[in-house]
């Protein structure tokens, strides 16, 4: 069957199961979106090609699922940058495809021209130009099987208007050969045995978990490991969601506004094992002095992140859900050392216990303002810690991380690795078409929230009833709080007192719902409303100006070095 | 510490741009690249001379194991290999160091490539200390343009 690229395009998408694409159209890509419109292939429009890439990342977080692109040529292309980069930092499955100019004027400078592959090489997990209509089908295969296996990541496509238009015979490859693509998935049996014996012989040792074991859908596997050894366990913004935040043996998340337990334990434990995580910087404060009485054990696919950061003494390379059934296998052939050490470790969690009872999480409730990590509490108990929560960057992130109860993973969806500003609204959009029947609420702040406030346009067009509570101290708040601790109060550029929008307004201009909470009796009963509203809602809460994200380790210094409230 | 790696990749354009811009993006060094085909056309093999301590070489070689296009990463370094670099030498020639340069040239086995009223270019092979060896004694009679190709190695024996 002779098909054009663009018709090759579709029934691929379609052989691999994809449900909906994110994009804007463009000259580059118009036959495609002439296609994608015979076939009533789901597409939601978005209204910047930055936040198309954030939608498919939002979807694919939530769901699990590779999150599709496509937008067109030049600024098009180079509007999907940022939402690359945030996904290759977080390791996002995504495949996005661009539109490109002819492969005869590649290289002129040819209107809407950019050199994609070569400005998305560091940002992507691989990238492909498409030359020839009959290397397009095998070039999609291998971009989903990339996209999606051994450490996922964000692969992208580049599509030249000639190969769109060109014919060829079309099959679909069934199976995908890369010489020089193979992840490891089943962990060493030998060092997992070696790195047991460790672990029954440790009298502190402390799970730390990353993201890794929610990519892997691991969440069962943590669980059964954890509760079966007994074993405290600290999660990295990223992992949070992996194991339930209420459980006994969770000491909440760790490193830079990581709670006092976490910090304490880990600088104290004899033994670290970290699954999925990658010591990065945010986590492990100065280096040298990261768990410093502790060996390490690291479970990671990506064996470039062993040994990166912090010596490993017992790297496991492998996929985490495997390893950890690996390691639940060996546990239970070993059932009576499994006892002895939940004797031995008795004193280390009351240890862990007294940290706990001398430094909780908290925050001081002042009369007459609001104070954020209160509305982030609030958000949690009305919606009884079911909701999907995706933020923005800053302290409305780590608020959301410290306030918010995660207990179950893919309902945490926040720009870990990159930071990204303006992330939360469109990633909240695309887990929205992804579940469509949870409540999805984008926790954000008043700056961050402008960056892609555009999208709440997608939000009203397509009736995703996502929920924006906006944590609004007329600050970039995380940037003064640097300001007052290291910067004698020099509020330099951070200032957005009567200069922002009326959000209220704003949300009604887009066809949404606007509140405002201004006090805090307030605050349940506009957030009810907010939440049983059908549509997508805006919700602007005036907060405490001058409230700080506390603990905090300051860049560089030790994890020990906490600032506490 | 210096260290040759022999990287196998897929001979496909943009290869060549994904290994060097690994190198400049995680701040590895390149002190010399030499890259051609294999005699299966569809891979081609570099041999990369880099420096850096224990960590940065693990780093270095999981690196570029990563890269999709990468098939095989050898360190060289850490096995018995042998090295060869092409040198071509454009030396100013009067009446008086011409003797001199051709003397010079015979001790290292080099070869006269091309000669003028003011010039005698030398080619010469062997590994990084003979030529750098030859370099040394032929500066004080005017070297005028020096081009290496950069180092190629193999492993010794069956290894």
């Amino acid at each position: 069957m002779k098909l054009t690229g663009a018709q090759i395009f579709i029934e691929a998408l379609k052989q691999e199961g994809v449900e909906v694409i994110f994009g804007y159209p463009g000259g580059a890509v118009l036959n495609i979106y002439d296609e994608i419109h015979k076939a009533n292939f789901r597409h939601i429009l978005v209204r910047h090609e930055q936040g198309a890439v954030h939608a498919a990342d939002g979807y694919a977080r939530s769901s699990g699922k590779v999150g599709v692109c496509l937008v067109t040529s030049g600024p098009g292309a180079t509007n999907t940058v940022t939402g690359l980069a945030t996904a290759y930092m977080d390791s996002v499955p995504l495949v996005v495809f661009t539109g490109q100019v002819p492969t005869l004027l590649i290289g002129n400078d040819a209107f809407q021209e950019a050199d994609i592959v070569g400005i998305t090489r560091s940002c992507t997990k691989h990238n492909y130009l498409v030359k020839d209509v009959k290397d397009l089908a095998r070039i999609i295969k291998e971009a989903f099987y990339i996209a999606s296996s051994g450490r996922p990541g964000p692969v992208l496509v580049d599509l030249p208007k000639n190969v769109i238009l060109d014919s060829t015979n079309f099959e679909y490859p069934e199976k995908v050969e890369i010489r020089g693509y193979h992840p490891t998935y089943t962990g060493h049996s030998f060092q997992i045995k070696r790195a047991l014996d460790l672990i029954y012989k440790s009298k502190r040792p402390v799970a730390y978990v990353g993201g890794g074991v929610i990519l892997s859908d691991a969440s069962k596997e943590l669980r059964e490991f954890i509760t079966t050894l007994g074993i405290p366990i600290t999660m990295t913004l990223m992992g949070l969601g992996a194991f339930p935040i209420k459980h006994p043996l969770s000491l909440g998340m760790l490193g830079m506004h990581g709670t006092f337990r976490a910090n304490m334990a880990i600088s104290e434990s004899d033994l670290v094992i970290a699954i999925g995580a990658r010591f990065d910087d945010r986590v492990t404060g100065k280096v040298d002095e990261f768990a410093p009485h502790a060996k390490i054990i690291h479970v990671d696919i990506d064996p470039t992140s062993i040994s990166k950061n912090i010596k490993v003494d017992i790297p496991i390379v492998g996929d985490c859900k495997q390893v950890l059934k690996g390691f639940l296998k060996e546990i239970r052939a070993r059932e009576e050392e499994t006892e002895k050490v939940k004797g031995r470790i008795k004193p280390w969690l009351e240890q862990i216990e007294k940290w706990k009872k001398k430094h909780a999480l908290a925050y001081k409730q002042e009369d007459g303002v609001i104070k954020p990590q209160y509305v982030v509490e609030m958000i949690g108990e009305l919606t009884k810690g079911e909701a999907i929560i995706a933020t923005e960057v800053g302290q409305n992130q780590m608020w959301a991380a410290q306030f918010y109860e995660f207990n179950e993973p893919r309902t945490f969806l926040t720009s870990g690795g990159l930071g990204t500003m303006g992330y939360g609204l469109p990633a909240a959009i695309g887990a929205q078409v992804a579940n469509p029947d949870k409540i999805v609420i984008d926790i954000a702040g008043d700056g961050s929230i402008q960056m892609n406030i555009q999208e709440l346009a997608t939000a009203v067009q397509y009736r995703l009833p996502v929920k924006i509570v906006i944590l609004n101290n007329a600050y970039l708040g995380m940037v003064r709080q640097w300001q007052e601790l290291f910067f004698d109060r020099r509020y330099s550029h951070t200032c957005m007192e009567n200069i922002a929008p009326d959000f209220v307004k704003l949300a009604e201009a887009y066809g949404a719902a606007g509140f405002r909470i201004e006090k805090v009796e307030e605050v349940v009963p506009t957030l009810k409303k907010a939440l049983s509203h059908p549509g997508p809602v805006m919700v602007d809460v005036i907060v405490e100006k001058f409230e700080g994200v506390y603990p905090m380790v300051p860049a560089g210094a030790s994890l020990k070095q906490m600032l506490l409230v | 510490m210096k260290h040759t790696l022999s990287v196998l990749v897929e001979n496909e354009f943009g290869v060549l741009a994904r290994v060097a811009s690994l190198f400049s993006a995680r701040g590895f060094n390149i002190e010399s690249l030499c890259v051609a085909e294999t005699l299966d056309p569809s891979l081609s093999l570099m041999t990369i001379v880099t420096r850096g301590d224990e960590m940065i070489m693990e780093q270095i070689t999981k690196q570029l194991n990563k890269l999709i296009n990468v098939i095989k990463v050898t360190n060289l370094s850490e096995r018995k290999f042998v090295d060869r670099e092409l040198v071509m030498i454009k030396m100013k020639a009067t009446r008086t160091n011409r003797a001199e340069i051709l003397r010079i040239s015979d001790i290292f086995r080099g070869k006269v490539v091309d000669v003028s009223h003011k010039t005698l270019t030398i080619e010469v092979t062997g590994d990084e200390g003979k030529i750098n060896a030859m370099i040394e004694l032929l500066k004080p009679l005017g070297i005028k343009e020096v081009a290496r190709t950069g180092k190629i190695a193999m492993l010794r024996g069956t290894q």
